[in-house]
């Protein structure tokens, strides 16, 4: 209602937001909290189905080392003969992890410091859209690539380290069998892990507060120099976080190691050696053919596997949100 | 008559461009590094390319070092070095990148035909002449899972990515820590979550909204996070301009900020299609496979491009690989199309 003087009545101020707002805040709220709600679904679930089989075996099912299933006549699982235990393939999958680690990290180093420090702009335009591209590759193609092309190279090389670095233990081999080892996994999956620890190492190494670099440059110091005074200090921290999360996704890794890693159920540290395996291409291994029970069991596996992938995850973000990076 | 003078235009010096001697010397060096990885391999019973690289980067590396050396000094002699193994990092990481779209180009195009993208596998077997059968069922699957995937984690994402740029209330940390997490949760336990949470207690059987569930837990997180770099580049004046106009928080988001990032939000959902097209073995899992096409989301078991290659491969015959081979070429174009709709848009949003 319109005052004596014609100017429209004084609102009244309010900080309180209104219905619209609180239905608003309310509904993205509800949405922001899916993934907390997912996660939490994720491991009730797990550990709801592979619930009786963890009770079962206990901390044995991380520590044991073998896997068979006995049914008794009623179809009911005989216990005194069955054994569930992932150590062999929980022991495969750090493995695997790690040498794809020792083989990606210093490449994806190097490439970050070339991409950030020596490429020519539309140079590094186009390699850091290919690599982003090869982040988006399917792991199944990774698989198949892996088998086909890369095998028979990196059987060569296997040989290669067997003989000349044959007395280290990892390298030893009572059968000279080279096909489908750990070793070649761990290649396949450094090729995989190469974008992110690549992309993560130039995010932090971009970082690089400039005054601090052409300072260096104003000392006189060549590109080298610098990169050692200024750039290596301050991103080390970046790249052991991106490493952490290339681990993480090569731990989690199924398709690619299940097309390349012969899958024998022992422990096997000989990594020339053409046996191995990691849990999640166990799980997909025996899920075709797995009974009631066994299948609580490859839930349990799936849990652990969560667990640990959740957190090295999580160690791995936190470093590097903390040096900078975006993390992933 | 008088003479103009004309101007001296001194032409600019460049000191940091290399000089011809420069240029020559290490032109030398290269083609005697070249030299002695040739003769090297010819003389000693070390054989392959990788002997032919290998005694290259130490011939190369060491001559260069050798020449800065002795014309420049001991500084500029170890940023020779570093530079060399700088540069054959990046030729390390590029080369598999260029390795595996070759192969499956020159692998794949032979199993293409057009009558594959008309025909599905009910009346061939995986052996049979690549000319048989096709893979539409697989087109087909992989494109109702992802649809339905998409319609599941778009509303989730965004609104995550919401509540962490414009609500920021208390849980902005947690949340933002989940969605990493989430992030690096290996496929297969996607998988055997939906397999445990809704095929054991309610389903009973494999269908393809099962698939796109599994695949909507992957798909969160990369559509959550591309979208949170996106909202957080809108610049805050414009929220401010929406509020002292009197709009409400509601209107303002809705009205201004969803709108002026609207290319952005469209480049996280490629990218989150991207992320999930390719997936294996959540499907193996969920949506079992099948050779036949199936239009119903609901009910049988459903195929997609990588169960076929999967099965294709996993038979082992010649013709089988060569489908498997021509159905990653699929697949890859496939995110290769994908992934340069989401540059084009994102570099369109930044000129």
């Amino acid at each position: 209602m319109p005052s004596a003087t014609g100017l429209p009545q004084r609102r009244e101020l309010t900080t309180k937001p209104r219905f619209s707002d609180k239905v608003f805040r309310t509904v993205v709220t509800t949405g922001g909290l899916s993934s907390l709600l997912i996660l939490g679904l994720i491991f009730s679930f797990l550990a709801y189905q592979g619930f009786s089989i963890l009770k079962m075996e206990g901390f044995h099912f991380i520590t044991g080392s073998n896997w068979q299933v006995v049914l008794d006549e009623a179809g009911n699982i005989d216990k005194a003969n069955t054994a569930f235990g992932i150590a062999p393939m929980l022991i495969g999958t750090i493995l695997c992890a790690l040498i794809a680690l020792v083989v990606a990290v210093p490449v994806s180093v190097l490439a970050a410091l070339y991409l950030t420090f020596y490429a020519p702009p539309a140079l590094k335009r186009f390699l850091v859209s290919i690599i982003d591209l090869m982040a988006a590759f399917p792991s199944i193609l990774f698989g198949l690539w892996g088998f086909f092309i890369l095998m028979p190279s990196v059987e060569y090389w296997a040989k290669l380290l067997h003989k000349y670095l044959g007395w280290i233990p990892f390298f030893k081999m009572e059968v000279p069998v080279f096909t489908r080892s750990p070793f070649i996994a761990g290649v396949v999956l450094a090729i995989m892990v190469i974008p992110i620890v690549t992309s993560i190492s130039r995010e932090v190494f971009a970082q690089t507060p400039l005054d601090r670099v052409q300072a260096a440059y104003a000392l006189g110091a060549s590109r080298w120099a610098m990169i050692r005074a200024v750039v290596i200090p301050y991103g080390r921290s970046g790249v052991v976080g991106g490493a952490m999360l290339g681990l993480g996704r090569a731990m989690g890794e199924t398709v690619a190691v299940y097309t390349v890693l012969n899958i024998v159920y022992q422990v096997n540290w000989h990594i020339l050696v053409g046996a191995g395996g990691n849990v999640a291409s166990m799980i997909l291994l025996k899920f075709g053919e797995a009974g009631a029970q066994e299948v609580k069991a490859l839930m349990g596996a799936g849990l652990v596997l969560f667990l640990l992938t959740l957190l090295v995850n999580s160690i791995a973000n936190a470093i590097v949100l903390r040096s900078g990076g975006k993390g992933r | 008559m008088t003479t103009v003078q004309s101007a001296v235009v001194v032409k600019p010096t460049r000191p940091w461009l290399a000089k011809p001697s420069q240029r020559l010397q290490s032109v030398g060096v290269f083609l005697l590094a070249l030299a002695i990885s040739y003769g090297v391999v010819a003389v000693t019973p070390m054989k392959g390319k990788l002997a032919y690289a290998a005694i290259f980067f130490i011939a190369f590396t060491a001559l260069d070092y050798l020449l800065s050396y002795f014309t420049l000094g001991k500084s500029a002699a170890k940023d020779v070095v570093a530079r060399g193994f700088i540069v054959s990092g990046m030729v390390i990481v590029t080369a598999p990148i260029l390795s595996i779209l070759v192969t499956v180009l020159l692998r794949g195009y032979k199993g293409i035909h057009a009558s594959m993208f008309t025909t599905d596998m009910r009346a061939s077997s995986m052996n049979d002449p690549v000319a048989s059968g096709g893979l539409m069922h697989a087109l087909i699957g992989t494109f109702l899972m992802v649809a339905i995937a998409l319609i599941i984690s778009v509303p989730l994402g965004i609104l995550t990515a919401l509540y962490l740029t414009e609500i920021r209330g208390r849980f902005t940390k947690p949340i933002a820590f989940l969605v990493q997490a989430m992030s690096g949760v290996p496929s297969i336990v996607a998988g055997l979550f939906i397999l445990s949470a809704l095929i054991y207690t309610v389903a009973h059987a494999y269908s393809g909204i099962m698939g796109s569930l599994a695949l909507s837990i992957l798909m969160i997180p990369t559509i959550a996070r591309t979208s949170e770099e996106v909202l957080l580049l809108i610049p805050p004046d414009l929220r401010e301009a929406g509020v002292a106009l009197g709009g409400t928080q509601w209107r303002t988001v809705a009205l201004v900020v969803v709108p002026a990032a609207r290319s952005g939000l469209v480049t996280a959902m490629i990218l989150g299609i991207a992320r999930v097209a390719g997936e294996t073995a959540p499907l193996l899992l969920v949506a079992g496979g099948s050779d036949q096409n199936n239009l119903n989301p609901f009910h049988g078991p459903m195929a997609s491009l990588p169960y076929y290659v999967w099965k294709a491969y996993s038979f082992g015959s010649i013709e089988s690989v060569r489908r498997a081979w021509a159905g990653i070429l699929v697949l890859l174009v496939i995110v290769l199309v994908l992934f340069t709709a989401a540059r084009f848009l994102s570099a369109r949003k930044g000129k």
